[in-house]
C-alpha cells in the first residue's frame, strides 16, 4: 500500500471558552490516500468540522491544535499562517457548508476565481481570466465568459457552491475537502453538486474528505468511512462493510435512524378538518411609477387539500416551490385568494379579531427551534402564552399544572420548565415549540420542517413524539418538508409543489412506487440513492 | 448611476424648499429683531431701517423676496454686520472651515482607519486595549477642554506653535485647530472600524479567502472593504458638521471661519445670516448624503442604482 497523502494522528483540538477548555477533537488518528473517498459521519458537535478545520489551519482563535498532521510527510500542526499558505489553497483546499455567504460579495466571481491563480500558480490577470472560464465550465457554469463577470448575489446557492467547487480546484489539489457542502441546498441540487464532485474526482484524481451528518451522502459516494461521537472515531472502515455489519452501537444507531415505518390509514369516515380550495397567494415584485403593479410573483398558485382528523397531508417541494406559503395561507397568516373551511366555518371572511377564538385550533410549529422561541422568556411562559390569549380566566397556579402536563406530553422533564430556551439542545427545543402548540389541544397543526434543523437520530425521535400524538389526539396534520425520508414515514397523502402548482398528489404508497413526474422521481432518487445507483435503480429499490 | 445623480439633484430642490420655509417662519417667530439694541432706536431711524430692508412689508411678502433672491444666489445682506452681504462672509469664512474641517476628516478617518484596524487584527492585546480606551476618551472629552489643555501645553510651556489665530492659514497656526476637531471623529472612526473589522474577518467569505492559502494584505484588503461601509454612512453626516465650522474651535483659536455665524446670527436675529447658514448646512448635508449613496453603490455591487 502506498502512503497516505494525508495522515492525521493522535490530534487533539481544544478550545479557550468562558467555561473552561472545551475538547473538542480527542485524539484521533485519520489517513486519507490518494484518488480515496472518505466520509466522516457524526452529528453535530462530534467535531468532525473542527479536525479539518485543524487540518487547514482555521480555527477559530480560541481553538489550537496538537498531535500530527502530515501532508505527504510535511508537518502541518504548529506551522505559521505563512507557511501553511504554501499548502492551503494548491495542494489542500476545502469548500463549505454555506455557499450562500462563502463567496465575498463585493466582488466579481472572476476576480475571486483569480486570486489563487495569481498567487500559487503565478499566472499573470490574463491568463488567469482565461483559466477561470475553464474552470467555469468545468463545474457547470452555463455561459462561463458572460457569468464571470457575474457578483455572487446574483447566481443561486446551487451556482455559488459550484464557484466555491472551481476555486477549490483551481491549483488542481491533492486533498479536496468537503465540509457538509450541499446541505444548505435544495435536495435535486445536492444530487447535482455531488455527482459534479464525484465526476470531478474521477477526472482529476483527487482524494477528497467528505464531512457530513447526511448518511445518504457517505453511502453513495465514500470508499471508506470514519464515524465520529464526541470527539472520538467509534468505528471506521469501508463504507460498504460499515453498512452491512456496524459493530459499534452508536454506528447502529446512527443507520437506524433513518426514519421508518408507516402511518396507519384513517377511517373514510373521519370528519374533514380543513378543506382548503383553489388557494393562490401573489407576491407584488414590481410596482410601476404610478404605483400599478407591473410584476407578480405566483408563490401558491390555485392549490386544494383536504385533512380529516387523524389525517396527515405531506407536502413536498423544494425552497421557493411555494410550500410553506400555503401553509401559511390556510391558517390565515397570509393574505390569499380562494376558500378555506375549518369544520364548517368559512374562515376567509374573517378579519383578525374574527380569527383569533378559532386560533387555538389551528397551530403551527416553525423549522428553525433556535429562532422560533424567545430567548427572554422562560419554557414554561413559552408554552403556557397561548392560554393567557384562549383561557384568560384559569389560575397561575392551573396553568403552571397545564404547563407541565405539555412538558409530559412531549417527553421533556416538567423540572425544566424554568429554565430558559438556550439551556436545552435543538431537539428538546423543537419539543418545547411542540408542547406550546399541543397545550391548546388544536385539531389542525401545521409543521413546516419541524425536523429540518435536526440530526437524524433526534428526527427520529420527534418523529414518534408527532405520531403518537396524532394517535392519542386525532390530530390533522399539514406536514411541510423537504426530507421525504420524514414525509413517507408520517404521511397519508403527500402532494408534491413546484413554482407554486401541486405537479403530483397520491397517497405515500402511490408517490414513492409508481412517481409519474420527472421532479418527483428527482427528489427521490436524491433521497434514497447508494453508492452505484441510478435513479431508476433507486426507485426499484424502494418499490421491492 | 448618471440618471440617479440626476433624481437626486431634482429631489434635492423640494427638500431644500421646505428648509428654507420652515427655518424662516421659526426665526422670525422669535421674540426680538435684528435692531432692537440695548438702548432702543428713534422711531423715525427705526422706520427707515424697516423700509430699507424690505421689514415694513407684509410677511409673506418678504418671505417671497428672499424666495426670489435666493434662487439667484443672493443670499441678501447682513442686518447686523451691515458693511457685508451674506455672501461676502460666506466667502471669507468658508474657505477657512473647509481647510480645517477637510483635514480634519482626513487624519480622522487615516488615523482612526488603521487603529482600528490594528486593533481588530490584534484583538484583545494590549494595542487592542489602547485603542479601545483612547476611542472612549476622544468621545467622552469635550473639545472645549481639549483645545485650552493644548493651548497651555503646545503653545505656551513647550512654545511649539501659536495659541490661535488664523495667519493666512499657515501650517503652524492650524495643526492644534485640526486636532482638536479631528480627536472625537477620530475615535469613534476608530471604534467603528475595530468593531466592523472584527465581525468582516470572522465572515464565511473571509474564511474562504484564508483557506485558499491567500496572503494576509490580500486578507486584510478584502475585509477592509466590507469593514469600511457602516463607516461610509457615518461619515457623510459627520463630514457636512466638519466642513461648515465649529463654533468652539473657531472661537477658542481665534479663527475667522463660518462655525461662529451660527451662534452670532441666532443671537442678534440676524435673519439673513441665519437663513444663511441653514441653507449651507442643508446643502453640504444633501451634498455628502449623495456622496455616501455613490461611494455605497460603487463599493457594494448589491446596492446598486438600476
Amino acid at each position: 500500500m502506498t502512503e497516505p497523502v494525508l495522515s492525521v494522528r493522535n490530534l487533539h483540538v481544544r478550545f479557550r471558552t468562558g467555561d473552561g477548555i472545551l475538547h473538542a477533537v480527542k485524539g484521533i488518528d485519520l489517513d486519507v490516500n490518494r484518488g480515496e473517498t472518505v466520509a466522516i459521519v457524526g452529528e453535530s458537535g462530534s467535531g468532525k468540522s473542527q479536525t479539518m478545520m485543524s487540518v487547514m489551519g482555521l480555527l477559530a482563535s480560541n481553538g489550537w491544535a496538537e498531535g500530527s498532521v502530515k501532508y505527504r510527510g510535511d508537518e502541518l500542526v504548529g506551522l505559521s499562517p505563512d507557511k501553511l499558505n504554501r499548502y492551503r489553497g494548491s495542494k489542500l483546499t476545502m469548500i463549505f457548508q454555506e455557499p450562500m455567504t462563502s463567496l465575498d460579495p463585493l466582488y466579481r466571481i472572476g476576480d475571486q476565481l483569480a486570486l489563487p491563480l495569481t498567487t500559487h500558480g503565478g499566472l499573470s490577470k490574463r491568463d488567469a481570466r482565461k483559466r477561470a472560464i475553464e474552470l467555469l465550465e468545468l463545474v457547470q457554469i452555463p455561459d462561463p465568459s458572460r457569468r464571470i463577470d457575474a457578483y455572487p448575489h446574483e447566481m443561486s446557492g446551487g451556482q455559488r457552491q459550484r464557484v466555491m467547487i472551481a476555486m477549490a480546484l483551481a491549483n488542481n489539489p491533492d486533498v479536496l475537502i468537503a465540509d457538509e457542502p450541499t446541505t444548505a441546498l435544495d435536495v435535486t441540487v445536492q444530487a447535482r453538486i455531488l455527482e459534479l464532485l464525484a465526476d470531478l474526482q474521477k477526472r482529476l484524481g483527487m482524494s477528497i474528505v467528505f464531512i457530513t451528518h447526511d448518511l445518504g451522502v457517505v453511502r453513495r459516494f465514500a470508499d471508506r468511512t470514519y464515524v465520529m461521537r464526541r470527539g472520538e472515531v467509534v468505528e471506521s472502515g469501508r463504507t460498504s462493510d460499515l453498512f452491512a455489519a456496524p459493530k459499534h452501537p452508536y454506528t447502529r444507531m446512527l443507520i437506524d435512524a433513518e426514519p421508518t415505518g408507516r402511518k396507519a390509514p384513517v377511517a373514510a369516515d373521519a370528519p374533514v378538518v380543513l378543506d382548503a380550495q383553489n388557494i393562490s397567494v401573489q407576491f407584488t415584485l414590481e410596482k410601476s411609477f404610478f404605483g400599478k403593479t407591473t410584476h407578480v410573483l405566483r408563490a401558491v398558485d390555485n392549490v386544494s387539500l383536504r385533512v380529516r382528523a387523524g389525517e396527515t397531508v405531506g407536502v413536498v417541494g423544494e425552497s421557493g416551490s411555494g410550500k410553506s406559503t400555503l401553509g401559511r395561507a390556510i391558517l390565515r397568516l397570509q393574505s390569499a385568494s380562494g376558500i378555506v373551511r375549518f369544520e364548517d366555518r368559512n374562515l376567509m371572511p374573517l378579519d383578525r379579531a374574527g380569527m383569533r377564538p378559532l386560533r387555538r385550533h389551528l397551530q403551527l410549529v416553525f423549522q428553525d427551534p433556535f429562532g422560533s422561541l424567545s430567548p427572554r422568556m422562560t419554557a414554561g411562559e413559552i408554552v403556557t402564552e397561548g392560554l393567557l390569549v384562549h383561557e384568560p380566566s384559569i389560575s397561575r397556579k392551573e396553568r403552571d399544572r397545564r404547563a407541565a402536563q405539555a412538558f409530559e406530553e412531549v417527553q421533556l422533564d416538567p423540572a425544566g420548565r424554568n429554565r430558559f430556551p438556550h439551556e436545552f439542545s435543538g431537539g428538546q427545543r423543537q419539543r418545547i415549540a411542540i408542547a406550546r402548540a399541543m397545550i391548546l389541544h388544536p385539531k389542525l397543526v401545521v409543521l413546516d420542517e419541524p425536523t429540518s434543523a435536526l440530526d437524524r437520530s433526534v428526527q427520529k425521535e420527534i418523529v414518534e413524539l408527532l405520531r403518537n400524538l396524532q394517535k392519542a389526539h386525532g390530530l390533522a396534520y399539514v406536514f411541510i418538508s423537504h426530507d421525504l425520508a420524514v414525509v413517507r414515514a408520517l404521511s397519508d397523502e403527500i402532494m408534491v409543489m413546484k413554482s407554486g402548482k401541486v405537479v403530483e398528489r397520491g397517497t405515500a404508497e402511490e408517490i414513492f412506487d409508481t412517481p409519474s413526474e420527472e421532479y418527483t422521481r428527482d427528489l427521490i432518487a436524491a433521497a434514497f440513492l447508494s453508492k452505484g445507483d441510478t435513479a431508476e435503480t433507486a426507485v426499484q429499490h424502494l418499490a421491492s | 448611476m448618471l440618471s440617479f445623480i440626476l433624481r437626486r439633484f431634482l429631489s434635492a430642490i423640494p427638500t431644500l424648499f421646505l428648509v428654507v420655509t420652515i427655518s424662516f417662519f421659526l426665526i422670525r417667530i422669535a421674540p426680538g429683531g435684528p435692531f432692537d439694541l440695548e438702548q432702543p432706536l428713534e422711531a423715525t431711524v427705526m422706520e427707515n431701517l424697516k423700509r430699507i430692508y424690505n421689514l415694513d412689508k407684509p410677511l409673506i411678502e418678504q418671505y417671497g423676496i428672499y424666495l426670489w433672491h435666493l434662487a439667484q444666489g443672493d443670499f441678501g445682506p447682513s442686518f447686523y454686520l451691515r458693511d457685508f452681504t451674506i455672501g461676502d462672509l460666506f466667502a471669507r469664512g468658508l474657505p477657512v472651515s473647509i481647510t480645517l474641517g477637510s483635514l480634519a476628516l482626513l487624519t480622522a478617518v487615516l488615523l482612526g482607519g488603521t487603529l482600528g484596524s490594528i486593533a481588530a487584527l490584534r484583538q484583545n492585546s494590549w494595542i487592542d486595549y489602547v485603542v479601545s480606551s483612547f476611542g472612549t476618551m476622544g468621545l467622552t472629552i469635550p473639545n472645549f477642554v481639549i483645545a485650552p489643555v493644548f493651548q497651555i501645553v503646545f503653545g505656551l510651556m513647550l512654545a511649539l506653535l501659536p495659541v490661535g489665530g488664523w495667519n493666512d492659514g499657515s501650517v503652524r497656526n492650524i495643526i492644534l485647530p485640526v486636532i482638536v476637531l479631528a480627536l472625537p471623529q477620530l475615535a469613534v472612526v476608530a471604534r467603528m472600524i475595530r468593531a466592523s473589522m472584527i465581525e468582516a474577518l470572522r465572515s464565511n467569505h473571509i474564511r474562504t479567502l484564508r483557506s485558499l492559502g491567500l496572503p494576509t494584505s490580500v486578507v486584510v484588503l478584502h475585509a477592509l472593504r466590507g469593514a469600511s461601509l457602516p463607516i461610509v454612512s457615518y461619515l457623510g453626516p459627520a463630514a457636512a458638521a466638519l466642513l461648515t465650522g465649529s463654533v468652539v474651535v473657531e472661537t477658542i483659536f481665534a479663527l475667522p471661519g463660518v462655525g461662529r455665524y451660527f451662534v452670532e446670527g441666532a443671537l442678534n436675529r440676524d435673519y439673513t445670516l441665519v437663513m444663511g447658514t441653514v441653507v449651507l448646512v442643508a446643502v453640504f448635508v444633501m451634498f455628502f448624503n449623495l456622496l455616501v449613496d455613490i461611494l455605497y453603490a460603487i463599493i457594494d455591487p448589491r446596492v446598486r442604482y438600476e
